[in-house]
């Protein structure tokens, strides 16, 4: 347990050592201010559902670049050796890279905290869709760090993990939005595959054990898939 | 301490660790020789648990493969052929970062091993620099003192000398053999001299299979029966002594090296069965007007041990 949180606090660390931090969150900043505001007068309404419609998409393509560095990085440079050499298993070193992701997905929501206190200064903000679009964020952070894990223990090189990364959470990201290509029968199924109906919930203020069922099984099965890539590779 | 049976790894089709057998004992300094690419890492990597082996068994102490592999992993400390270390670390917190996974939590503790360690391994100068900016040989000071963070019973070391200048080897030498009076230790080099001048032991492994494993001492005296002695001589000319040592002793073969200088005269004379030959020469000389200004044993014979195992006809 011990090696976990040091494993993560180390990884987590070496975010903020390097200039990935500062470039990463403000570029995320950037990018979902951007489109959040630009349309945010025209509706005039007081909440943050479109800044919500709007993670799932930018976060496919964030936290795969937050995410390619962590085993891809190691492998190459050689340290995995040293690293697996240690009185570590593989599950202490995938887990605690996880959890160092993760975190730092959330560390760069922080900032965004001020729009909705911003919101709440010119309009009567409802407090709970904007509590469970924040948990259900969380989740879809781990769940993607996840994917984008399992995409950079796959190889050594970081752009190849980016692109795998992107490629696994874009394709959940837009799959509900591809349900009028599929048969009738498979709908409902692909439907519950897709992220976005599940965080989309989250961020009515609706929190149904379903969804938080959907995301914890997507961070067990590729935390688990990362797990074998490991295996196989030694 | 360390049991290795019909140990074997496969690259795909590459064979690259053939069904090696090894045991080391407790306290001993074991010297893994081979040419590059013999095998010689990835049997390490194998014994420190990072490859798995295609098959064969590894055991320490009463601990075997796979099963206790975590707990052989707390036993031996590791140190990598050109340390790979984080590069955007401190060494301080690097050190802090290995100490912790490795199990050492209390800071009074780590605080102490890092000062034992510092003044071990030559650290006290470089704790708050970054990695990155250290030259190889404190890099692999740093390797150093990550694998010795436990004071484990087992070091292994793979090259810890390669890429070195020769005072950075010297002292890597001397902190090998001063840790290696209470540890077992067993390292790889495709140096020679280094092997001899440190190991109690040297395995020779050559594509992937054990060609040779003796203590030193009785690898030299053994596995070459001939002796070969340089001779150099001031004064005569090459043809007439060559033809005067000829005509002492027939089963003599000796071979004119080039001179070194004017008026000297340098002989490679190799001698059957260890007979050593220098007490007839030096009498023979003696009575000529001829001035010996060399007469030794080579000690090169570890080299010529090694090249006759490993050679590629071989």
């Amino acid at each position: 347990m011990s090696q976990i949180k040091t494993i993560a606090i180390k990884e987590f660390k070496d975010y903020f050592i390097s200039p990935i931090a500062y470039i990463v969150i403000a570029l995320f900043l950037i990018v979902t201010g951007w489109f959040f505001f630009s349309t945010f007068f025209i509706y005039s309404r007081a909440d943050l559902r479109d800044f919500f419609a709007l993670l799932p998409i930018v976060f496919s393509f964030f936290i795969p670049a937050i995410t390619m560095r962590l085993f891809a990085e190691e492998r190459n440079v050689g340290s995995y050796e040293t690293l697996l050499t240690m009185p570590v298993s593989f599950f202490h070193i995938a887990l605690g890279k996880f959890f160092a992701a993760t975190a730092f997905a959330g560390a760069m929501l922080i900032p965004t905290l001020s729009y909705p206190l911003f919101i709440s200064f010119i309009g009567d903000l409802d407090l709970g869709p904007v509590a469970g679009g924040y948990l259900g964020a969380i989740f879809l952070a781990g769940a993607y760090c996840a994917m984008g894990l399992f995409a950079s223990a796959l190889t050594r090189n970081q752009i190849i993990a980016f692109i795998i990364g992107c490629a696994l959470c874009f394709t959940l990201t837009i799959l509900n939005r591809m349900l009028f290509f599929m048969p009738p029968k498979i709908v409902t199924f692909i439907e519950y595959i897709g992220a976005s109906s599940h965080f989309t919930n989250f961020s009515k203020g609706i929190l149904d054990t379903r969804d938080i069922l959907y995301f914890i099984s997507l961070i067990v099965i590729f935390l688990f898939s990362t797990h074998l890539v490991m295996q196989e590779k030694n | 301490m360390i049991e290795i049976q019909d140990l074997t790894k496969y690259y795909n089709d590459f064979c690259a660790v053939d069904h090696v057998t090894l045991s080391v004992r407790p306290g001993e300094i074991l010297g893994l020789l081979g040419p590059n690419g013999a095998g010689k890492t990835t049997a390490l990597r194998m014994l420190t648990g990072y490859f798995r082996p295609t098959s064969g068994r590894i055991s320490v102490k009463d601990l075997h493969m796979p099963q206790d592999t975590l707990k052989i992993k707390s036993l031996i400390g590791y140190l990598p052929e050109s340390a790979p270390l984080y590069h955007n670390m401190l060494v301080y917190d690097y050190l802090t970062y290995v100490a912790e996974l490795k199990g050492l939590a209390n800071k009074n503790q780590q605080q102490e091993r890092f000062k034992a360690l510092s003044d071990l391994c030559g650290l006290s100068g470089i704790m708050h620099k970054p990695i990155a900016t250290l030259s190889k040989g404190l890099k692999q000071r740093v390797g150093l003192a990550h694998a010795m963070m436990t004071d484990p019973e087992i070091l292994i070391l793979d090259e810890p000398t390669s890429g070195l200048d020769p005072n950075q080897i010297a002292e890597i030498r001397d902190i090998i053999r001063n840790i290696g009076k209470e540890k077992t230790i067993v390292f790889s080099t495709h140096i020679l001299s280094e092997a001899e001048a440190t190991c109690d032991r040297i395995v020779i492994i050559n594509k992937g299979k054990v060609v040779a494993d003796d203590t030193t001492a009785s690898l030299k005296k053994g596995a070459l029966h001939d002796s070969f002695i340089r001779l150099t001589l001031k004064g005569p000319d090459p043809q007439k002594a060559q033809d005067f040592l000829t005509a002492m002793d027939q089963q003599l073969e000796i071979t004119a090296l080039a001179p070194e200088k004017d008026g000297l005269v340098s002989f490679e004379i190799r001698s059957p069965a260890n007979r050593d030959v220098r007490p007839d020469i030096y009498l023979k000389i003696k009575q000529t007007d001829w001035i010996i200004m060399e007469l030794a044993k080579e000690a090169q014979a570890l080299e010529k041990i090694f090249q006759k195992l490993t050679r590629e006809d071989a």
